[in-house]
């Protein structure tokens, strides 16, 4: 057994540096002569520019959309019908359409000098009317975001049929009404970018905080039209993206350009308060919902409406139609029904242009679709989890096409919800609330189950009609002189410990230790093409490349060895960092100085195509492939203060053949953390002239330890028949589900009092709120 | 965001920042721990052109101990006292109070005379001092003047200062042994700020009973009635009276947030058995 394949808990080769501080961020860099870049921000959401007066004398330092020569503007496309494009410039023109849109840049030697000149820029603004939410947005008299067109809509779109079996059949019909808050991504580090002139390559290199650096690379030649050979872009160490750093930047294309131009190194990074004002972009879903199911709570159909405030403009390249296409999309989860219609909008709002946060729509689905099913349990009497279990799609239906063609690979759904139902110990949370706690608090257990669709392959996307269509990866390979390994992939860390798992697949094949086995990526001077690290793709896509890489080059390897070994290439076997031939065995190093240092040995007219190999990969099936998990969670609710304290949090997931499990376990502790910020804390406020009122972390509210539970993990393992080892991916899953398993605790905690909440997060004001409005309704109707 | 440019003047002792501060004028202000100046002035929210540095005073970080009463010097941080490298005054309350003040790394920085000056209605020693009844020492020109803690403070972030004046210290009455005392703040999570406040301190001894309750949209307001029942018949009264006098006395306040304060209250009431 290989102790360092996959399967193996190997330590985060990444952790050392880390956690001592020693690795390089694009804060980090210093380059001789730097100057700092600072942005002017529109003070309001919706405006027409009358003028940018710069100040006098330092003209050269201040620099607005008209000074841009050359710079087009963000354009991304998708063929969905009755999709918009709108046209985003790195600097506002004409009109700004959210409070945060950059409409100057100063330079100065360093931040604060460039922020001084910011003062002194006379910003002319005539207001219009600020179109702040989705009903402001789609009402017949409403201001248009973007005047060229007829309404706000950036999409529109009906997915499947009406259900009138469904509706006609149904022993039950449950109506409600969901709403997620706008978030904040909130990685501990911002976006950043420090972009010089290199004139030895003749290049613009352009060091970006980036999950995307090979795209990032396209979507520059794009805006600036320059070609792709004269850019490279590095993402340096990238601390933690979620999707915030997975699209084209207005600030990378507006520093890029300044490099380009005046030849000389430029910094900009985005400080928290930029941060969570315009960069205010994910999360915000509105739910109608109707679901009709059967006396013993086997839903028929499902009937729905699904808003998400999708701001000004449309991201690159992943449209502001994406999020809510996903959400029409993914809205039945992992249920069995067959009757489902949704009806999916965009509007274009005054807000920042919504950006795709892990989980991507799924944490708002799986909020709707899981307190739905408790709302029906509770409806025909009988425990949610029972009623969530009959509904599942069940182990022995597998391979399954849902209602809205999604191809569930394996997995046993009812499986995992009733492992996480033992593990949580349900029937003695069941027992313990009958009695009233000492406390006087109310206790409070909940489930949610979904899937995780992983590895979008590129028909997934093509569906969506990007411009830009993510499907191979590719990953080259080197073996040293010394017997090491080199392996170059065009996929980024963002903190998800690919550099370990990479190598852990590479030691799979070569049985070589991962300690001698270096993973460099996020370079495209010098890794080979990705689409980058988004979406849960990255351990299936550069996985795969890496273990089809690994099996090109072992085949190089055997082949070099044969002759000394004096056998035939297939005799040679790679194990416990040895090449065997049935009469004896080599080092690598000693395959690797043959090739490299004594090709004198090598008989003449040989060739041999040397020991550096770049394979590319893609799943044989291409439409993703299916994690999931069920959440379970006991929750105790002051109905003093509102306040919700999590007691207890389970988890069950399966993602298929696990690399390492405990970057799985990170991976799924992170996630769920996140996700009980979207339960609990997390929310983005306006007033009603859209000025952002939570621009400091004393007013946006992240959880810290002392908010995390101790979660408890349990693995399965239900490999994918489509992907090199059976790999599915896992990044995002964690952050899917927190939300409904909470909020159905905390419904269950309060059922005695007639509350119900549908919306998040679940502050103590809101809960509180609820409590006192039914105590008062009781009291009116008493 | 990075602060306009400053002056940065470190005073020695407290009678070198008074100086400062008057010869500055207008244009000064005092920072010691900087846990909410500092980012004020990268917000750009305040933009002083000097600031005058308390924290390495040395007549501002001591304390001096007589037998009624200990008075901390402005200077003296949260973790001193969370730590007990300070002698409390107030039979655990001050520790306990200063072991839950936001984070540990703003324990670490954050000053007694810089809370109560910056009179921010939420934060702890606000409500604390006042519940003690503690007289702060605010030095200007022409010596030390001695103010209440309930006189201090005029308004949220409004003070009884002088610009060219500091709060220097601190006098504490110094609890009885049968003292007894309660805090209870609601926060939404570990670290945040206050929404709202109870305080009690009985000290039966002394004469002294005081229940208050904060976290406003101003200073904190004192609960007579529910103050006279406890120190008359015991907590259980105080209790009964409780409900009333907090609709009273914030009446203009929304329900959700009253039921905050009563709660807020009651545990600080329900607290005082505890802390015999």
């Amino acid at each position: 057994m290989n102790k360092t394949g996959i399967g193996a808990r190997v330590r985060r080769l990444e952790d050392d540096r880390l956690v001592h501080g020693r690795s390089r961020y694009v804060g980090d860099i210093k380059m001789p002569g730097m100057c700092d870049v600072a942005f002017l921000r529109s003070p309001l959401a919706h405006a027409r520019i009358k003028a940018v007066n710069k100040p006098e004398g330092k003209e050269s330092r201040v620099l607005c959309a008209a000074d841009l020569d050359g710079v087009r503007p963000i354009v991304a496309e998708s063929t969905l019908p009755s999709y918009r494009v709108s046209e985003h410039w790195p600097l506002a023109r004409d009109k700004v359409r959210f409070v945060g849109e950059p409409v100057a840049m100063a330079i100065g030697r360093n931040r604060a000098e460039a922020e001084d000149l910011l003062e002194e820029i006379d910003l002319r603004l005539e207001a219009l009317p600020p179109v702040i939410s989705p009903t402001v947005s789609m009402a017949d008299d409403a201001a248009l975001v973007h005047e060229q067109w007829d309404d706000n809509m950036f999409l529109k779109l009906s997915v499947g049929q009406d259900p009138a079996n469904a509706r006609d059949n149904a022993d039950v019909v449950i109506k409600r009404e969901y709403r997620t808050a706008r978030q904040v991504m909130n990685p501990m580090e911002g976006k950043g970018v420090v972009a010089w002139w290199d004139y030895r390559d003749g290049q613009l290199v352009v060091t970006s905080s980036t999950q995307v650096p090979h795209i990032i690379r396209n979507g520059l030649s794009r805006c600036l039209g320059i070609d792709e050979s004269l850019i490279r872009v590095i993402a340096p160490e990238v601390g933690g993206g979620f999707g915030y750093k997975c699209i084209l930047q207005p600030e990378e294309i507006a520093v890029a350009w300044l490099a380009w131009t005046r030849r000389k190194p430029f910094r900009w990074l985005e400080d928290r308060r930029e941060h969570l004002t315009a960069g205010a972009n994910t999360r915000e879903h509105y739910y109608s919902i109707t679901a009709y199911a059967d006396k013993r709570g086997r839903v028929l159909g499902m009937d729905a409406e699904v808003t998400v405030d999708v701001g000004a403009y449309s991201v690159w390249p992943f449209t502001a139609g994406l999020e809510a296409a996903q959400a029409g999309g993914n809205l039945p989860g992992p249920y069995d029904f067959r009757e489902y219609r949704c009806q999916v909008n965009a509007p274009a709002t005054n807000k920042p242009p919504f950006t795709p946060y892990r989980g991507v729509a799924r944490p708002g689905v799986c909020f709707a679709m899981e307190l739905t099913i408790d709302a029906i349990a509770r409806e025909v009497g009988r425990e949610p989890w029972e009623v969530r279990a009959e509904n599942l799609v069940p182990a022995d239906a597998m391979p399954y096409v849902n209602v809205t063609n999604k191809h569930y690979d394996t997995g046993d759904y009812p499986g995992s919800l009733m492992r996480a139902k033992e593990a949580i110990r349900f029937d003695e949370v069941r027992e313990r609330q009958k009695t009233p706690e000492p406390d006087g608090r109310l206790i409070g257990i909940g489930f949610a189950t979904y899937t995780e669709q992983s590895a979008h392959g590129s028909k997934v996307f093509a569906q969506w009609g990007l411009a830009l269509i993510p499907g191979y990866d590719e990953a080259r390979m080197k073996l040293t002189p010394d017997g090491g390994v080199e392996v170059r992939v065009g996929i980024q860390s963002i903190g998800q410990g690919l550099q370990t798992t990479l190598a852990q697949v590479a030691s799979e094949i070569l049985s070589i230790p991962v300690d001698r086995i270096r993973v460099l990526m996020g370079d495209t001077g010098t890794t080979p093409y990705s689409y980058g690290a988004f979406a849960s793709r990255g351990i299936v896509m550069a996985g795969g490349a890496v273990s089809r890489a690994a099996e090109a080059l072992a085949e190089r390897i055997r082949v070099m060895a044969a002759r000394p070994l004096r056998c035939a290439p297939e005799e040679v076997r790679l194990e416990g960092n040895r090449v065997h031939g049935p009469n004896g065995s080599l080092s690598f190093a000693e395959v690797g100085r043959i090739w490299y240092l004594r090709p004198d040995e090598l008989p003449e007219g040989d060739r041999h195509g040397g020991l550096e190999v770049t394979e590319a990969y893609r799943p044989k099936t291409d439409n993703g492939v299916f994690s999931y998990a069920s959440h379970a969670v006991v929750v105790a609710v002051d109905p003093q203060t509102g306040k919700v304290e999590l007691l207890d949090y389970v988890i069950v997931e399966d993602a298929g053949r696990v690399v390492n499990p405990m970057i799985v376990e990170g991976q799924t502790i992170g996630g769920t953390v996140q996700g009980i910020g979207t339960a609990l804390f997390e929310e983005v406020l306006y007033d009603d002239q859209g000025q952002p009122l939570t621009s400091t972390l004393a007013d946006y509210h992240l959880p810290g330890a002392a908010e995390a539970p101790h979660i408890r993990i349990q693995h399965t393992e239900s490999p994918s028949p489509h992907t090199a080892h059976g790999i599915k991916g896992v990044g995002e899953g964690g952050a899917i589900a927190p939300g409904g398993a909470i909020v159905n605790a905390i419904n269950d905690a309060l059922a005695g009092l007639g509350v119900e909440l549908n919306r998040i997060p679940a502050t103590p004001e809101r809960v509180l709120t609820a409590i006192l409005g039914a105590r008062s309704g009781k009291e009116n109707a008493s | 965001m990075k602060p306009v440019k400053f002056d940065y003047l470190p005073a020695r002792d407290g009678a070198e920042a008074v100086r400062l501060l008057t010869e500055h004028g207008d244009e000064a202000k005092c920072i010691a721990g900087g846990q909410s100046l500092g980012p004020m002035l990268n917000l750009r929210l305040a933009r002083p052109a000097v600031l005058v540095d308390l924290h390495r005073a040395e007549d501002l970080t001591g304390v001096e101990e007589s037998r009624d009463a200990i008075v901390y010097g402005g200077a003296v941080r949260h973790a001193d006292f969370e730590d007990r490298r300070v002698a409390d005054a107030a039979r655990g309350m001050l520790p306990f109070v200063a072991s839950r003040i936001a984070y540990r790394a703003v324990r670490n920085r954050g000053t007694l005379g810089g809370s109560l000056s910056h009179a921010d209605p939420a934060a702890d020693w606000v409500c604390v001092m006042t519940g003690l009844g503690a007289t702060y020492l605010l030095r200007g020109k022409k010596g030390v003047r001695e103010v209440p803690a309930e006189k201090f403070i005029h308004a949220a972030f409004m003070t009884e200062l002088a610009p060219n004046e500091i709060l220097a210290g601190v006098r504490v009455p110094r609890l009885s042994e049968s003292a007894r005392w309660g805090y209870y703040k609601f926060c939404k999570k570990v670290g945040e700020f206050s929404q709202a406040t109870g305080v009690v301190v009985v000290d039966p001894e002394r004469g002294y009973c005081r229940v208050l309750v904060g976290a406003l949209d101003s200073p904190p307001v004192p609960l007579e009635p529910v103050a006279e029942a406890l120190a008359a018949e015991g907590p259980t009264a105080a209790l009964a009276v409780l409900d009333a006098a907090v609709d009273t006395a914030l009446g203009d306040y929304p329900e959700v947030n009253r039921q905050l304060y009563k709660v807020a209250v009651r545990r600080a009431l329900a607290r005082i058995g505890a802390t015999r």
